[in-house]
């Protein structure tokens, strides 16, 4: 089903990761340190809306220090390369799918300290666990094209400043869904949220797809 | 040399200036006197939203043909697109106070999207001023643009129709034409919508041939 050239960049990226395991030790050990000075710092979260806002922040810091790196390691020559020999979509694509995977399992990763650290007040855990899913698939759309802006502007520092505006309706309807799922709500509740949340994706990762090819030739 | 529909603009403008204050208005609990508001406030959202649909517009242009005359008419119109938000923020906020009693809330999801929608376009202004050679800012900043107004579309038109907002027409609150018993109110309430793109667009055509004007001196 896959293209091949998509495959082999996607392999490609995996690889690259897997061969230098500092950068992945490096966001482990971010996540952990993040969730034990929040644990420290709080001692007892008692109140799901502090538990749930504490969380989505966390993983939205994680998210822009993981899919910012992206577009980092791109030398010139290497983006001739890959400019000559790869179609933009594919490309893009190969970036967004890896992030994706990436992110799912960090976010999964956070989620197991952070209730280990500071406490689980989750009662619907199926749904708790869609939104992260389809959140980190999101940002990942998103953040894989902002990464690749700031990287032909030359500067990271405006990583954040462009992502946090467009990532807003994503974090808000996954943490409005994550509330639902600390409550305990009925599913039938959170259709509407969770429609949405999906719809986002695809219109994110499709206008990435879209707009990177423009980005790329220079 | 002025064009009509300069002129018309202005006299839509001044009449709903006129007419919105003098005219008679459906006598409602809360509301009040303050439904005139509606007058003006509602059409500088309508205003700001049509300079950001030019600046979109002119962004998918610029990608397809990579003439920097519609970059420039992106980059402008996304600057009088934000400065219409201040009056429209300043206008709600005022009528905020005297119906929900606060200045701003943060449980309306249209007040959160608009603040959203400014800080997105205020990053846009910071991308553009970080680039400096003229086709890739015009490119980067064309792609933001795109990528940044569905977002700010999503926010403002989808979001608030899901959940409880204190707008009307949304979250069960009745629309606007609920308000509007004997209909003498869009006698005022459309021309207001007319006169104030009108002026919008007057504003982009003097910014633009300044623009232009400013380049071309630059290249001479």
């Amino acid at each position: 089903m896959l293209n091949e050239k998509l495959k082999h960049l996607i392999i490609k990226e995996f690889t690259l990761e897997f061969r230098q395991k500092s950068t992945l030790a490096g966001i482990a050990v971010y996540i952990i340190a993040t969730v034990f000075i929040s644990a420290l710092s709080f001692k007892k979260i008692i109140h799901p809306y502090v538990w749930n806002a504490l969380f989505w922040v966390i993983l939205i810091f994680i998210s822009i220090n993981v899919s910012g790196k992206s577009f980092l390691q791109e030398t010139k020559g290497k983006a001739l390369f890959n400019y000559i020999y790869y179609n933009p979509r594919h490309f893009i694509l190969s970036k967004i799918i890896y992030n994706m995977l990436l992110m799912m399992a960090l976010s999964l990763f956070t989620y197991f300290f952070y209730s280990w650290f500071v406490g689980s007040m989750v009662q619907n855990q199926g749904m708790f666990l869609l939104a992260l899913l389809f959140s980190s698939s999101g940002f990942s759309g998103v953040l894989s094209l902002m990464s690749a802006i700031a990287s032909k502007a030359n500067n990271f520092s405006l990583m954040a400043i462009l992502s946090f505006p467009v990532i807003m309706p994503l974090v808000m309807v996954s943490i409005k869904l994550s509330k639902h799922a600390i409550d305990g709500l009925a599913w039938s509740v959170s259709y509407n949220y969770l429609l949405i949340l999906i719809m986002l994706n695809f219109i994110v990762i499709a206008l990435s797809t879209l707009l990177f090819a423009y980005l790329w030739r220079d | 040399m002025i064009k009509w529909w300069k002129i018309l603009g202005f006299i839509l403008v001044l009449y709903t200036l006129i007419y919105g204050l003098l005219g008679s208005v459906p006598k409602l609990d809360i509301l009040n006197e303050t439904i005139r508001n509606v007058y003006y406030h509602v059409p500088i959202w309508f205003a700001m939203l049509f300079q950001m649909g030019i600046s979109v517009w002119y962004a998918v242009k610029y990608l397809g043909n990579n003439q920097l005359n519609d970059d420039v008419v992106s980059h402008q119109a996304a600057q009088v697109g934000l400065f219409f938000s201040i009056p429209g923020l300043l206008t709600g906020s005022v009528w905020a106070k005297f119906t929900w009693g606060t200045w701003w809330t943060f449980e309306d999801p249209k007040l959160n999207g608009v603040a959203i929608a400014v800080l997105i376009y205020l990053a846009y202004f910071i991308l553009r001023s970080s680039l400096i050679d003229e086709q890739k800012k015009a490119r980067i900043s064309a792609v933001y643009n795109i990528f940044a107004f569905v977002m700010m579309f999503v926010f403002i038109m989808i979001l608030p129709r899901l959940t409880d907002s204190l707008h009307p027409g949304n979250g069960g609150n009745p629309a606007f034409g609920k308000y509007d018993l004997n209909s003498s109110m869009r006698l005022v309430f459309y021309p207001a919508v007319i006169g104030w793109i009108l002026i919008s667009l007057w504003i982009l055509n003097i910014k633009v041939r300044m623009n232009k004007l400013i380049n071309y001196y630059d290249e001479n």
